[in-house]
């Protein structure tokens, strides 16, 4: 039913936990399923050096978020604007028609993170 | 290390009832309508299961109607009372905890007219035998009220309901009848048609150890029922179509090592989920078990996780051996929970939450300690992965 990736990812979550300090927090939450994932990203030099997550939901919002942070960290700010739910698709293989807005949390977190580093 | 805990979805093959069938593929081709040897010899062991079948729930053997399993036994049963009686009544009852073999069959005969009474259940998946009563009308022709439910395993109260037929028939309401679906309480209880008193019961071969693709509907002894396929006249007229004699070989001599052995298999089965239940209550925080607990087969054990979602759950236990099954599947983002759980009143994260684990007559202690171990495990990491404001 699910990709490789997607349950590799469930069985390994990567980058779990919350930043130090963070330069910026994206807590986006689907208020149709409650799916939720934060994010915590510290920027150094225009350039994401750490990234972790927390997640709850089903499991391609908890791949999503893990596939995310393997995503963004050693990418610069400007590159990250165009991330898009296509290329975390593309990371996991693929994703059910139904399950698209999970990539799309993913997106909205990182949004959510890159804006809050500018406030 | 490989645990099977999904036994209500569908169980193995008792090593005994695959030497039983495995004559009847290649050594034993005979079709049981034929007039030679072959036929004779296939013909002698569909009825040989037919009594198997026929002793494991006390009827008689000619009230016993093989079918392609659970599913088609449903049907007959509820399709072919409604219209075999249509001139006297176009109104059933059942409940909205039934399986889609009936709920599905009651929508397509509310379509061609017929009107039916979905009754609710009580927060323990309990069918209250007034609201029954109370549901019967004038031309009321069946009531169908499944005898153990597949999510929580709750044992509805078939033998009062019964009663109340009984009681309607005796102030006469001489064209009411009775089904369970069985399908989820043979086996696992002991089911006596006599007993219960039901017209009608439907069985399904691979819930109790034997094959996938036969099952068996008893009909008690003068209830007039109409066809739904038309070919042949095997199964006395009532199941059109070549007798699978391979399947309803395994499904006798399934049903008879379950006759044979029920005392034995309900205590052990009761052990082992009661020890997987205790294990789980002292390990894992914020369980809720769901069901009347008190009132269920004892192969099944349906608990809710707080704050997490059941299908994460499952494929992260699959990952590590265990397979289990959820209540919820989540789709297009809006959750289409179990139809059962929400008739009982389940919160929507209560039923997100929620996993079924049932046990079968094979199953272990070492593999019940094994699956808890890995569901701690579970539990803990999908916890530490929340975020620290969650529920």
């Amino acid at each position: 039913m699910y990709s490789e990736q997607i349950t590799e990812h469930l069985a390994h979550p990567r980058n779990v936990g919350e930043v130090e300090n963070p330069s910026g927090v994206g807590d986006v939450t689907n208020e149709v399923c409650l799916d939720r994932i934060r994010l915590s990203i510290r920027i150094d030099h225009h350039v994401v050096t750490e990234a972790k997550i927390k997640a709850q939901g089903c499991p391609p919002t908890i791949a999503a978020a893990s596939v995310l942070t393997e995503l963004i960290i050693g990418r610069s700010v400007e590159d990250l604007g165009n991330l898009g739910k296509k290329e975390i698709v593309a990371a996991l293989g693929r994703l059910p028609a139904a399950k698209m807005h999970c990539a799309a949390l993913a997106v909205d977190a990182l949004r959510a993170a890159l804006a809050d580093s500018r406030s | 290390m490989r645990v099977y805990l999904d036994n209500s979805a569908t169980t193995a093959v008792a090593p005994e009832v695959i030497d039983a069938m495995l004559p009847f593929f290649a050594d034993e081709p005979g079709n049981a309508g034929s007039v030679h040897s072959f036929g004779q010899r296939a013909k002698a062991a569909v009825e040989t299961s037919r009594r198997q079948v026929a002793a494991l729930i006390g009827a008689a053997p000619a009230e016993i109607v093989f079918t392609s399993g659970g599913t088609e036994a449903d049907n007959i049963a509820v399709r072919g009372t409604a219209e075999a009686h249509r001139e006297h009544g176009r109104h059933l009852i059942t409940t909205a905890i039934e399986h889609p073999a009936v709920l599905a069959t009651c929508e397509a005969l509310e379509r061609d007219g017929y009107r039916v009474t979905y009754l609710p259940v009580s927060g323990a998946a309990l069918v209250s035998v007034d609201d029954v009563r109370r549901a019967i009308e004038h031309d009321t022709t069946l009531i169908s009220v499944m005898h153990a439910n597949n999510e929580t395993g709750t044992i509805q109260p078939i033998e009062e309901i019964a009663q109340v037929v009984a009681d309607a028939r005796a102030a006469g309401h001489t064209h009411l009848h009775f089904h369970t679906d069985a399908v989820q309480s043979v086996g696992k209880v002991p089911v006596d048609v006599a007993r219960l008193g039901v017209d009608l019961l439907s069985i399904a071969a691979h819930k109790i150890h034997g094959p996938k693709g036969v099952g068996a509907l008893y009909v008690r002894k003068g209830t007039r029922l109409a066809k739904l396929t038309y070919g042949g006249h095997q199964e006395r007229d009532r199941r059109a179509g070549t007798e699978n004699v391979a399947g309803i070989v395994g499904l006798g001599r399934a049903a008879e090592l379950a006759r044979l052995e029920l005392d034995e298999r309900m205590a052990r089965m009761r052990r082992l989920r009661d020890h997987l239940e205790t294990q789980v209550k002292s390990r894992i925080s914020g369980v809720r078990l769901n069901g009347d607990l008190a009132r269920r087969v004892p192969s099944v054990s349906n608990m809710s996780f707080e704050g997490l979602d059941g299908e994460s759950l499952l494929i992260a236990l699959d990952l590590r051996g265990v397979a289990v099954s959820t209540g919820s599947a989540c789709a297009s983002g809006a959750h289409e929970p179990s139809h059962v759980l929400r008739a009982l009143g389940l919160s929507r994260e209560e039923i997100r939450g929620s996993l079924r684990l049932s046990v079968g007559a094979y199953t272990t202690r070492e593999e019940i300690d094994y699956a808890v171990d890995v569901l701690v495990e579970t539990v803990a990491r999908s916890r530490e992965m929340q975020p620290s404001d969650a529920l």
